[in-house]
């Protein structure tokens, strides 16, 4: 310490504190901390809490009771499991028409005239307002007495038809409903995507002749992939977390005809007659691996495209 | 000097009003939360009405009321009670509170059901008691029954039915000038579980009916197949108005209203309602559920409305104080006569100017005995699968042994 001002510096660089020496591995994770914090307390640790209380007989307000797998034996025959899981599939399918709906709505609004700004934002409307409007107003559009459905189709002579009171139509039915937010949503992902569409290409392919089908489908579409690929995420996702349009407009009715999982985890857990917290977490364990499921594909393939960079 | 004038001339009305006077000799002191769940104007009205006038008698108690949608009320129940208790809740008589008091989250309020109180409410002690102790206190009850279109009889020519054939041959003269006999929105599943309540209670007995909603009979019994082949009858008379799986109980009012149906089996709660949509006096009145089985003694549904104190309140003796002050015989007659309801002590006066309370009154008092409800006398799980299956039978028929087997099923789950 008595010596001279070079030495003392090698004399710090040796004896820097550990921070010191370690600040650039560990700065990232220091910003990183709260995020992790919060996303372990809210998202990791309940996963598997749900685990847990899926191998127990709870009510949710007194002593819980271990049964094992009782809860998924119970799940493997209950018919009501299986309507919402095949519910759940005919969502997954039917959802996607959003994508291409949405693509020729962006397509069709994807050009300057008067006002297109204004016409967009209409089209966009439907994703602004709540989900539950959109179910009340979708209810109110079925209704079998007043409804504008009813009241169109009765005008070419064909009778009532109660869409949400049978089993047949509902589910279609509030698909329907779900369909009219989804697809301005992908609508808006294409617009985007549009704006990135390279005029250059469009002119080389004129010039090589394509048009129409073949300059969609072959120079417009596989420069929208990036939009595409969002748009697939958040419908699937969509799909599978419809809840509130079901809870609006049938409340998994008639006799359960239009339960998907998420709902029927909600109503054996926590609604008004459900006090069954372990088949609950059951049900939702059972959620979490479908949507792994597709959550794990995504991801890869974002990883194989990151590598491809 | 005005406030020291306007405190005794309230304790003079107050222990005027108090017969029992005990209750207004001491002033309580402190807070009291009270958490309710009447969000309908009418019982919202009633029950401000009945905290300001506890509020006089104590102007230094601190009260703090809390109104929650009725149905949202039904879920958040659980949180308040565990997380965030008030000093009084409102709910439900019957197995409905058994969750609650088998957890501990209600106070036993066995103390309260002494001497002259235990006397006055001795109707409907048996829907309070769980363990042989009483968990709360009711301060209100109101029939079931068949509410219909007098004006539209008379014009058919049909007379008030007083059994099961007179009831089908009406509904047969009905269907065939065009009408539907009942309307009925089963949207939200209970509405099918009080014609499920009713048929059994007529074919079976209470009895039958108790034992089936406590699980000690069997789902597949023959008793339960023959309620539900009387049931049929109307569903294959085409009784009930179309697309009923669409709508709410209120949605299915304009059908009674403008004439497309002629009844609705319903509580007290929906007079005002159909009143108001356009009805007067003299075109709706009351009958009683036609006798079905010979013999078998008339019980009628009669829901009890209750209010109980939490085990985690912090002010419990305000709290029975206030339960002893609802129950009373003064409040629950005022309180009561503008609910449009019946009151539970039974030194209490009806309102006589309401023709369906009248009624109702007069009915309850000759019952054999008192059903609460479908989804309040069994435990929460089996009425939900139970009301489900009534929903499906109504629209498929053809379902029945399935369904009776899915029910029998739960209940062997449920009550294990």
């Amino acid at each position: 310490m008595s010596t001279g001002s070079l030495a003392k510096s090698e004399y710090e660089t040796a004896n820097r504190s550990w921070y010191k020496r370690n600040e650039i591995s560990i700065t990232p994770w220091l910003f990183l901390a709260p995020a992790i914090l919060f996303f372990l307390v809210y998202v990791i640790i309940p996963i598997f809490q749900s685990f847990e209380i899926s191998l127990f007989a709870w009510d949710g307000l007194g002593a819980r009771e271990y049964i094992g797998t009782e809860n998924y034996v119970e799940l493997w025959d209950d018919p009501a499991f299986y309507t919402s899981l095949k519910n759940n599939l005919i969502w997954l399918i039917l959802y996607l028409l959003a994508i291409p709906a949405g693509l020729f709505i962006a397509l069709f609004l994807n050009q300057t005239v008067m006002g297109i700004r204004l016409y967009k934002s209409l089209f966009f409307f439907p994703f602004v307002i709540s989900q539950v409007v959109v179910g009340l107003v979708f209810t109110w559009f079925y209704d079998p007495t007043f409804g504008l459905l009813n009241t169109i189709i009765g005008s070419v002579g064909l009778g009532p038809i109660n869409v949400l009171g049978d089993p047949t139509y509902v589910t279609y039915g509030i698909i329907a409903a779900g369909l009219w937010p989804q697809t301005a949503y992908c609508m808006i992902l294409y617009l985007t995507g549009l704006n990135a569409v390279d005029p250059e290409q469009i002119e080389a392919a004129r010039l090589d002749g394509a048009k129409g089908w073949r300059m969609l489908w072959y120079v417009i579409v596989p420069q929208l992939k990036p939009a595409t690929f969002i748009a697939f995420v958040v419908t699937i996702v969509g799909a599978l977390r419809s809840f509130d349009l079901i809870s609006v407009m049938t409340n998994g009715g008639p006799f359960g005809e239009s339960r998907v999982l998420s709902f029927y985890m909600f109503e054996v857990a926590l609604s008004e007659y459900g006090f069954r917290m372990g088949y609950g977490a059951a049900i939702a364990v059972v959620l979490f691996f479908i949507m792994l499921f597709f959550i794990a594909y995504f991801l890869y393939s974002m990883y194989q495209d990151e590598r491809g960079r | 000097m005005s406030s020291i004038l306007r405190t005794s001339v309230l304790a003079l009305a107050t222990s005027a009003v108090l017969a029992t006077g005990a209750l207004a000799a001491d002033k309580l002191t402190g807070d009291l939360k009270i958490f309710l769940d009447t969000s309908n104007p009418a019982p919202r009205a009633t029950f401000e009405g009945v905290i300001a006038q506890f509020g006089e008698m104590h102007p230094d108690l601190n009260i703090e009321t809390t109104i929650i949608d009725r149905d949202a009320y039904k879920t958040q129940i659980r949180n308040f009670l565990t997380a965030n208790p008030p000093d009084v809740a409102t709910w439900y008589a019957g197995n409905r509170m058994l969750p609650y008091v088998k957890t501990g989250l209600f106070e036993d309020v066995s103390d309260i059901w002494q001497g002259k109180l235990a006397e006055e409410l001795a109707s409907t002690k048996a829907a309070m008691t769980i363990d042989g102790k009483q968990w709360g206190v009711p301060y209100s009850y109101y029939q079931w029954g068949v509410y219909y279109r007098k004006d539209i009889f008379d014009e058919l020519g049909l007379s008030v039915p007083k059994t099961w054939e007179e009831e089908k041959a009406n509904c047969q003269k009905i269907v065939d000038a065009g009408k539907k006999c009942y309307t009925i929105g089963t949207k939200f599943l209970w509405t099918a579980a009080g014609w499920f309540d009713y048929l059994n209670l007529r074919t079976n007995g209470y009895e039958f009916h108790m034992a089936l909603t406590a699980g000690e009979a069997s789902w597949t019994d023959d008793r339960v197949k023959k309620t539900m082949a009387n049931w049929r009858e109307l569903i294959d008379m085409g009784g009930f108005i179309d697309d009923h799986t669409a709508y709410s109980w209120q949605e299915a009012i304009p059908f009674l209203v403008d004439g497309q149906a002629t009844a609705y089996l319903m509580g007290n709660f929906a007079v005002d309602p159909i009143k108001s949509a356009g009805l007067t006096d003299d075109q709706l009145d009351f009958y009683q559920f036609p006798l079905i089985t010979e013999g078998i003694p008339m019980a009628e549904e009669a829901p009890t409305d209750t209010l109980h104190i939490p085990s985690g309140a912090a002010n419990k003796e305000t709290a029975r104080a206030f339960l002893e002050f609802v129950a009373s015989p003064e409040v629950q007659t005022s309180m009561n006569a503008s609910l449009g309801q019946l009151p539970v002590n039974n030194k209490a006066s009806v309102n006589t100017d309401d023709k369906f309370v009248k009624q109702g009154f007069e009915m309850l008092n000759g019952a054999y005995a008192l059903a609460q409800f479908f989804d309040r006398d069994a435990p929460a799980e089996m009425a939900k699968v139970g009301m489900e299956g009534f929903q499906e039978f109504m629209v498929r028929p053809d379902n029945l042994d399935q369904i009776l087997q899915r029910l029998e099923k739960t209940r062997e789950r449920v009550y294990k």
